[in-house]
């Protein structure tokens, strides 16, 4: 919304003030100034000036050499506008004067010399108008400054719409200058206005509010015997740099009320609309508003009606059949509240928005219908003196918003603000802003006044806000709370997923991701990969992004296959969440992942499942100081490998899956490649009760490795129940079993354990152990080793 | 006796001249100092000596003097080959190495961490969040009820089971209250969701923190005092910040919350749109409403609330352009974000 410091100043004396700072200063106090723009700046020495006479250019039939008298001189002006003529008044840019980017200086234009320009709207910056000279009223004085006749001159300022969401009364520069009379300490002048009280006597119209849910308030009055049709120059100025095109006198007016005083008004032509309904219909129609669009109303769309035919959608847009036209002498002025939901609606539905509409949307004071139509008539008679009230103000005021009254004390200022802002400067800032104050000593009582009381004031917090953003944030005082200090908790997951990360990224050289919360079927699709029927986003941006992600693992096989050109091997994972369908309440069984996916180009399929297991183990051994257990499971989705796919466990709790990919998922990936990976729940895996350290004094005698080489079918062997019966044979002198070697040659596959020995007491000679080894060698037959000849 | 021990010295002075390696020092020294040596043969003829005392003398001193210079000759040996291994050594050449692969962390990982720290410091405990949520959580017990315009500020992605996608972290300020109760402080980063068309300034998926403090006392004083001090901690500066204000429905006053543009120092730049301030975190006195939906007392307790834009800060601070690049999974990019 664009606001003039000129219209403004009509209501508050800023004089002697330096308006730019000002204006900067509301963005502190009331809401963001996203632009200043300076009007007139660039226009200098234009005056008034007087067309002596019209020539017509000999070589060209554009040009004509014109005699204007600028009052101290007569000056050879060239002039290519088509509207000139002899006698006329126009704004004439001298010499040395400035006009936009053109400095004026004798110019040769085709032969002649010009001694100066006559300008168009447009040349001046007052309007978009460029179809020929603006025309002077020929009373003006000639020679005169033009910004000296009308308000060329002004600062205007945009403010962003979205920042006065909560704000009604700021749609209007009347509630722009109370801010400013508050923010200078000056007072604020109420608009000349015509008591309507004086019509009470006149006929009513007819208006008949049927949905009176959608209305707070209705009024309407007729004028008529009104001839001026085009608006005041200042008036045309005004509404052009606030962002307005002026139309006619009638409906510039109305719009010049709405963004002086806030209140959207409509003027019907008196002629074709005499008498008012305000309803919705039961059915859907067509109706052509007055931009000339046909729109198709439906029944919730609140409609106002002359004899039951629509003539303007309520609080949007009036009707093309009623509009005023240049023959317009009597109207039916509507100055109305409309239920803002109602509009928004509406609006929403239309896709049509308009200026009426946006400030419905905010909730607009009733109270204002009665002082805009009262204003509107003082500029009509002040501009068209013959006009001429014919019936009463007819006011339906179907509801109105209660009082609101607010007590507090000089202490919750104190407690909400944590500085000592006076007595005497709340009730000063209150007053100014238009609330009623009692102070008793240390207790207020507020009334909040109508423009802020239909949603923006409705509780003490709110009176915090409107001290507060006068004293201005700036004066603050700045200081650190009196709390206590309490230990701090984090939450397990929390730093179990932060150590992962640590783990990942310094151990094992990956890289961290992020991908989307839903599927990519497309991407899917073209890994081969089915996408999981899953909740649905309702509003996806495209069909292929619509199923939320069951398990992260698709995605990171996406990024892996983008990435090929990256590295010949590299690792990526990401912590996320995901969602496995529902809960038994219906509400999303969202999970907290990780996911961890290895690729290589270089390196063997098993070379890398070992070290994806390696690095899962590490996890678990190294943050929860459990067991890890790797059991085969089978594939629960389509791109892990129907043989090669386990369950990780931490100790006995399953916490995820590890696996390698489907080898058709596989060749889509890459064409000679090896793919691994695991996903663990992080939810399942802070769950799992870290195991305790436990230490164990070293024995001071030397420990005895023993290796021993065992045939075995690998697959099936599971080097967990190895160990178990390893101990459960050699009982507590062996310390310790791991995997020395493993290899196939001829066919045969090949494992060699080393078993360490050791004992407290004393020195184990090789000779004593040679008969637990046998055994040990015997009693792991039955977990598929047989000795090795 | 006299005259053999001569004999012997300038033999074995010859010898050990002679010896160039360890093995012939070793037999160098049984030839003369083993069992059966050439001293332990001039002891033996030490019986026959007539002046038992004089000869055992002489004998010894001599072998002191081989054993010593045996241990001698063996030294210099040892530094020899020390200096010959010095001397052959290979020149190792630092410069050539190969650049090995470094892991990374995702940059928002980097962002959040810092300003988690920061908090972490000054008493906040962190929460983890869904994404997604209820109606509930997201708008009414924001005090954001049906049909209110802030619901068409945020164009929100909603589910088929009626749930939704969350917009804000705000969306966990009601479920935190109910966990810890007043007093609090807690910071909660998360992924929020808007369904909005992404470009190089737009993503539909990013990252927000939220941050709470409620306690008995709590002011606008207080709120200032925190959001200058987190952001010069995460800004590594004396951040000058500047509260305007704005309006958000689960706060009251509610503020936009400035910092003094760092690029031009706060002269005016494209950056800042010739402000000189840019706009970093919406913020406010937590609404009374919020606070009853959320359990607590508001007669006893008040607090303030703010979100920073996460992802925001992250193209701040490490000069990302495109927004886009955070969930892309292009390593060319993400890779650069090495530690901490």
């Amino acid at each position: 919304m664009f606001l003039s410091m000129n219209w403004i100043s009509d209501f508050v004396d800023l004089s002697g003030l330096d308006k730019k700072a000002l204006i900067r200063n509301f963005t502190l106090s009331t809401a963001e100034v996203e632009d200043i723009i300076v009007k007139g700046e660039n226009i200098s020495g234009v005056v008034t000036a007087r067309i002596l006479s019209v020539e017509n250019h000999p070589e060209s039939k554009k040009l004509h050499l014109l005699k204007v008298d600028k009052g101290d001189e007569v000056v050879d002006i060239v002039c290519g506008a088509p509207n000139v003529r002899e006698g006329m008044t126009v704004a004439l840019a001298t010499v040395g004067g400035q006009v936009g980017e053109i400095t004026i200086a004798p110019r040769k234009l085709a032969g002649y010399t010009s001694y100066g320009m006559c300008c168009s709207e447009a040349e001046l910056g007052i309007s978009d108008d460029h179809s020929g000279l603006w025309e002077l009223d020929g009373t003006l004085p000639l020679g005169a400054d033009i910004k000296t006749i009308y308000d060329i001159d002004d600062i205007i300022f945009e403010v962003d719409n979205k920042s006065l969401t909560n704000r009604p009364d700021l749609w209007s520069h009347y509630g722009m200058a109370r801010e400013f009379a508050t923010l200078t300490d000056r007072p604020l002048k109420a608009p000349a206005c015509v008591d309507v009280d004086g019509y009470k006597n006149l006929p009513a119209v007819a208006v008949d509010v049927k949905n009176t849910d959608l209305v707070w308030r209705y009024s309407a009055i007729k004028v008529e015997n009104i001839t001026r049709k085009i608006s005041p120059v200042n008036m045309r100025i005004r509404l052009y740099y606030c962002g307005s095109r002026a139309i006619n006198f009638l409906a510039d007016l109305t719009n010049y009320v709405m963004m002086e005083i806030g209140q959207p008004m409509h003027a019907f032509d008196c002629a074709k609309v005499d008498k008012i309904e305000v309803q919705t219909f039961p059915e859907g129609r067509k109706f052509a508003t007055l931009d000339g669009v046909e729109r198709n109303i439906d029944e919730n769309m609140l409609m106002i009606t002359s004899g039951d035919e629509p003539v303007a959608i309520a609080g949007v847009m009036g009707g093309d059949a009623s509009k005023i036209e240049d023959d317009t002498t009597s109207l039916l002025l509507e100055s109305a509240t409309f239920d803002g939901v109602s509009v928004r609606k509406t609006t929403t539905r239309l896709g049509l928005r308009t200026d009426a509409s946006m400030r419905y949307e905010k909730m607009l004071d009733p109270e204002l219908c009665r002082v805009a139509t009262e204003r509107l008539l003082a500029l009509l008679f002040e501009c068209d003196s013959g006009a001429k009230v014919i019936s009463s103000f007819t006011d339906a005021y179907v509801k109105k918003y209660p009082t609101i009254t607010l007590d507090f004390d000089k202490n919750y200022v104190n407690r909400y603000t944590g500085i000592d802002i006076s007595n005497e400067r709340i009730v000063k800032t209150l007053t100014g802003l238009g609330f009623g104050v009692k102070n008793n000593g240390d207790d207020f009582s507020v009334t909040v006044p109508s423009w802020r009381a239909t949603k923006d004031v409705t509780i003490k917090a709110d009176i915090i806000e409107e001290i507060t953003r006068i004293y201005g944030y700036d004066n603050f005082e700045i200081k650190t709370s009196d709390s206590p200090l309490r230990p701090v908790r984090c939450e397990k997951r929390k730093s179990c997923e932060d150590r992962m990360k640590d783990v990942l990224v310094k151990n094992y050289r990956l890289h961290e991701v992020h991908s989307y919360i839903w599927s990519d079927s497309k991407k899917n699709a073209e890994l081969g990969i089915e996408t999981p029927d899953n909740v649905k986003v309702i509003n996806a941006q495209t069909p292929d992004h619509a199923y939320l992600r069951r398990s992260m693992i698709p995605t990171l096989l996406s990024f892996v296959k983008e990435n090929k050109s990256y590295a010949d091997s590299f690792g990526i994972f990401e912590i996320g969440h995901t969602v496995e369908g529902l809960r038994p309440d219906g509400t999303c069984n969202e999970q907290n992942k990780l996911g961890v996916v290895l690729y290589s180009k270089t390196e063997d399929e098993e070379t890398l499942f070992l070290r994806a297991r390696d690095i899962a183990a590490e996890l678990i051994a190294d943050i929860l100081h459990k067991e890890p257990v790797f059991t085969s499971a089978d594939a629960a989705y389509g791109y892990e490998h129907p043989v090669n796919t386990f369950a990780v466990l931490a100790g006995d709790v399953l916490v995820g899956t590890l696996a390698v990919v489907h080898p058709t998922v596989l060749s889509n990936v890459d064409k000679k490649c090896a793919v691994a990976f695991f996903e663990i729940s992080t939810e399942a895996f802070a769950a799992v009760e870290s195991g305790a350290l436990k230490y164990r004094e070293p024995s001071k005698f030397p420990e005895i490795d023993i290796d021993v080489t065992f045939t075995a079918d690998l697959a099936a062997l599971v080097f967990e129940n190895v160990k178990c019966t390893a101990k459960a044979s050699a009982g507590a002198l062996l310390s310790d079993v791991k995997v020395a070697d493993v290899y196939t040659a001829d066919g045969v596959s090949a494992l060699t354990l080393r078993f360490s020995f050791v004992s407290d007491e004393r020195t184990l000679t090789k000779q004593e152990l040679t008969p637990v080894v046998d055994k040990l060698t015997a009693d792991l037959s039955a977990c598929g080793l047989t000795l090795k000849a | 006796m006299k005259e053999r021990i001569e004999e012997l010295e300038a033999l074995f002075e010859k010898a050990l001249s002679e010896a160039t390696d360890a093995a012939a020092l070793e037999n160098l020294r049984v030839e003369y100092l083993g069992k059966k040596g050439h001293v332990a043969e001039l002891m033996k003829g030490l019986r026959d000596a007539q002046d038992k005392k004089a000869a055992g003398q002489l004998i010894n001193v001599f072998k002191c003097g081989v054993e010593s210079r045996i241990e001698e000759a063996t030294e210099a040996m040892k530094q020899a080959q020390i200096n010959a291994r010095i001397r052959n050594a290979k020149k190792y050449n630092p410069t050539l190495a190969r650049e090995r692969e470094f892991g990374s962390y995702h940059p928002i990982t980097l962002a959040t961490r810092e300003v988690e720290d920061v908090f972490i410091s000054m008493g906040f405990t962190i929460e983890n969040y869904n994404e997604i949520v209820d109606d509930y959580q997201c708008f009414e017990a924001l005090n954001i009820p049906k049909h209110h315009p802030a619901r068409d500020m945020q164009d929100t992605y909603y589910l088929d089971n009626g749930q939704l996608l969350k917009t804000h972290t705000s969306a966990a300020q009601n479920y935190i209250m109910k966990k810890y109760g007043a007093p609090l402080r807690a910071i909660f980063p998360g992924r929020c969701f808007r369904n909005e068309s992404t470009d190089a300034c737009h993503e539909n998926t990013f990252f927000q923190m939220e941050g709470m403090m409620i306690d008995e006392n709590i002011s606008i004083s207080n709120l200032i005092y925190f959001m200058k001090t987190m952001l010069s901690e995460v800004f590594k500066r004396d951040v000058k910040v500047r509260l305007r204000p704005g309006f958000f429905p689960f706060v009251e006053p509610g503020f936009e919350l400035d910092i003094n543009c760092e690029i031009c120092g706060g002269e005016g730049c494209p950056s800042c749109k010739n402000s000189g301030w840019l706009e970093l975190c919406p913020c406010g006195m937590i609404h009374p409403n919020v606070l009853r939906e959320g359990g607590i007392d508001t007669e006893k307790y008040t607090g303030f609330a703010f979100g920073l834009g996460l992802t925001r800060l992250a193209m701040m601070k490490y000069g990302v352009k495109d927004i886009r690049d955070f969930n892309s999974g292009n390593l060319k990019s993400l890779s650069q974000f090495k530690s901490i």
